[in-house]
């Protein structure tokens, strides 16, 4: 075997060596209970946020609202009631109940008392009301009040026209909402999965280092390769975990009609479908790379929650950074938020959702890849100097053949 | 340390080195951690298709010496030249290497883990799982191919990772403190297996703390003791580091003859005991019957390879060995 022939078949490509460490985390994950667990974890956030707001919904139905009570004299009362009964189908006004004029001397009796729910207490007359109660309530109630006195101090009753409506099937000011609820909602799957993946990568490395079989793979194939295998076998795995979520979000979503209704990125789906998978990678992958080289520092499970606590707060900081700038497109902190690799993939998926143009992303993406190649290479450095303890000596490596090719040079 | 040894990577420790290219080259390796120097200033020579022992008790720096070897751990100081290249991953695919402390997923099935081992080496999966039930068949654990490691006991595990290290038939193999955990009958069994590789050509290194091990199997060793290397070479040089002894016993208690034993010859009960003279046995023998000694018995008993490591690693070294494994060194 000459040398050059030797080379050439006695290294395993980096690649290649990769490929076979991710194809075995790639099917042992696949098969595994913590992988179901990954697949039913949606239903999980989706149970509790349902839990939550039944419970919540529950909580308002069964709560009385605040009524206002009606202290004046008995005939500006009754105009009182009866101007609120007129106006109530066209406005939205407090529930109002009449009380003897007296009481209204003491208003904190009447607000104090826990028999009744009154809100505030209108007393004076309908030319000159006088509204008391807590501060926020009394400027909300201001308006409605001041308009009811009024119907009730007029002459005859205004005979209100009959408005016709015309519903259109959407409006600018309904588009940015949806998308607006696009962009929350993309940021925060986002979000979710990146830091769900990232720590679950960790944990398959610290238990491979507990296993002993980081050496094994150490001997055989370069760190780089292991740390490559780890990074994109779990990056596949949630593409699988997407692909079958997204199918049946999405099938449900269409057969229901939901996204048009509360969803509507600005850019349309297809395009957005495939900038939120590029976007989740490059989010996974920064992150990852980081959670990876941590993961190489710590000799147990408990090591790996004190180091990556950094790490968990740093994504919680970017996540916070990302929801805050995307609701001021175009400012200074949104474009911060792009510019800083960490949020850049969080707020360009915002962009996406409220802002149609294409251009940007191309740029973003660009930009993404570079700090991307960037953290990998620098978390895989890390790594390998890390995971076994080990660390080039080039230098001295270079001055001990100096030495040893010439025997007289200091 | 001498390091300006003409061409480092064809210098050997002894002739037989010499006359064939060495399969692991290592000079002035160094190795630290955190302050504590693990590795300090090894030179090892290992000829191609040699059974190599390196032996020392725990903690003297073979795990670390061999990590460096390999290549998982990069030295501070000092080189190593392994197949004749300087980064050990360059051939990684013609090593094979057991890790001391034992590693396999457990959820892995034997023949899977086999066919692992052998694709971070380069052997497609397929093939890896046709020499893995091979290899099985071949062990006696035929049966256990489709169980996974969790469901195998500590030694069927321990041979599956050592099928492993050789399913993708490796120049070099290196063993660390592969004996350990066995018991007898598969150290028997594994000590047969290392023959077989050297005998079809693989050059095997190994560590181990039991002297009994690489006394039965190594032609060369490298004696280990607090991070240094103070002898590496052929086991018979080893022993002939230390004269043999004579044992004597004769009818007569006094006369001539007593002229003829070395002024340090000591006895014990019937016995006379002292180093052979480097004269050779001649000479004695004739002195003894003009001596008119009567000569009941006499031997001549070569120094062991345990003897020769406590005159080179001194008694602390030795007590250590033997604290380690009382019942192994025994057998």
């Amino acid at each position: 075997m000459t040398p050059a022939d030797s080379r050439v078949k006695a290294r395993l490509p980096l690649a290649r060596a990769a490929f076979v460490v991710a194809r075995r985390d790639f099917t042992a994950i696949l098969f595994s209970k913590s992988f179901l667990f990954f697949l039913l974890g949606p239903l999980f956030f989706l149970a509790i946020g349902g839990v939550a707001s039944l419970l919540s919904s529950q909580a308002i139905r069964s709560a009385d609202s605040p009524r206002l009570a009606v202290a004046m004299a008995p005939a500006d009362s009754a105009a009182f009631a009866a101007a609120h009964a007129r106006l109530a189908d066209l406005v939205d006004l407090p529930e109002i109940e009449t009380v003897e004029p007296g009481t209204a001397d003491d208003a904190g009796v009447l607000l104090g008392d826990s028999e009744r729910n009154y809100g505030a207490v209108l007393s004076g007359t309908l030319a000159a009301p006088r509204l008391s109660g807590t501060e926020d309530r009394i400027e909300r109630w201001r308006g409605p009040v001041a308009l009811v006195a009024a119907e009730a101090g007029s002459a005859g009753a205004a005979d209100y026209p009959q408005v016709a409506l015309v519903p259109t099937a959407t409006s600018v000011a309904q588009e940015r909402s949806a998308n607006a609820a696009t962009a929350t909602a993309a940021v925060t799957l986002l979000f979710l999965l990146s830091m769900l993946l990232a720590g679950m990568v960790m944990s398959n490395l610290v238990e491979e280092k507990a296993n002993k079989i980081i050496e094994i793979l150490a001997a055989a194939v370069p760190m780089d390769a292991v740390f490559f295998g780890k990074l994109f076998a779990m990056l596949a795995l949630s593409f699988v975990g997407i692909a079958v979520w997204g199918g049946v979000g999405g099938a449900i979503a269409l057969a229901g009609n939901l996204l048009e209704q509360t969803l509507a990125p600005a850019i349309g789906w297809p395009a957005f479908a495939v900038l939120f998978l590029v976007y989740f990678a490059m989010a996974y992958l920064l992150i990852g790379s980081i959670f990876l080289a941590i993961g190489s520092m710590a000799p147990t499970v408990r090591d790996v929650q004190t180091l990556s606590m950094p790490a968990t707060i740093l994504q919680l900081l970017v996540f916070f950074l990302a929801s805050y700038a995307m609701t001021d497109p175009g400012s200074p902190v949104e474009l911060f938020a792009i510019a800083f690799p960490l949020s850049s993939p969080y707020a360009m998926i915002a962009r996406a959702a409220q802002e149609p143009a294409l251009w940007p992303h191309a740029l973003a993406i660009v930009w993404q890849i570079a700090a991307v190649a960037l953290f990998v290479r620098l978390g895989a450095r890390l790594f390998r100097k890390r995971v076994m303890k080990s660390g080039p000596a080039q230098a001295k490596k270079r001055r001990f053949w100096q030495r040893v090719a010439e025997p007289g040079a200091s | 340390m001498d390091t300006a040894l003409g061409d480092p990577l064809t210098a050997s420790n002894d002739t037989a080195g010499a006359r064939r290219p060495p399969a692991i080259e290592a000079r002035g390796l160094v190795k630290r951690f955190e302050g504590t120097t693990a590795v300090d200033g090894i030179d090892l020579t290992v000829p191609e298709g040699a059974i190599y022992g390196i032996l020392g008790p725990n903690g003297a720096g073979k795990t670390t010496t061999l990590r460096m070897l390999l290549g998982i751990i990069d030295p501070d100081e000092g080189v190593r030249r392994v197949l004749d290249r300087d980064d050990p991953h360059d051939i990684a695919r013609l090593i094979g290497y057991l890790p001391e402390e034992r590693g396999l997923y457990p959820a892995m099935k034997a023949v899977e883990a086999i066919a692992f081992m052998g694709a971070l080496r380069g052997v497609p999966l397929a093939e890896g799982r046709r020499r893995g039930r091979e290899l099985l068949d071949g062990h006696g654990l035929g049966h256990a191919a489709d169980k996974q490691i969790r469901q195998l006991s500590k030694g069927m595990a321990q041979t599956v990772q050592l099928l492993g290290t050789l399913v993708h038939r490796p120049r070099l193999v290196v063993l660390d403190e592969p004996f350990s955990g066995l018991d007898a009958i598969n150290q028997g069994k594994l000590e047969a297996l290392i023959r077989n590789l050297a005998a079809e050509g693989t050059t095997v290194i190994f560590s181990t703390h039991v002297i009994a091990h690489a006394e039965r199997l190594c032609e060369q060793v490298a004696i280990i003791a607090a991070g240094k290397v103070p002898y590496a070479g052929s086991v018979d040089a080893a022993r002939d580091r230390i004269p043999a002894q004579v044992r004597l016993e004769t009818r007569a208690r006094e006369g001539r003859w007593r002229d003829a034993l070395p002024a340090d010859a000591r006895r014990e009960g019937d016995y006379w005991y002292f180093a052979l003279p480097e004269t050779g046995i001649e000479p004695l023998l004739r002195a003894l019957i003009e001596g008119e000694a009567g000569i009941l018995s006499l031997s001549i008993e070569r120094a062991g390879l345990h003897d020769a490591f406590v005159d080179i690693a001194g008694e602390a070294a030795a007590r250590a060995l033997a604290e380690q494994s009382p019942a192994e060194t025994a057998q």
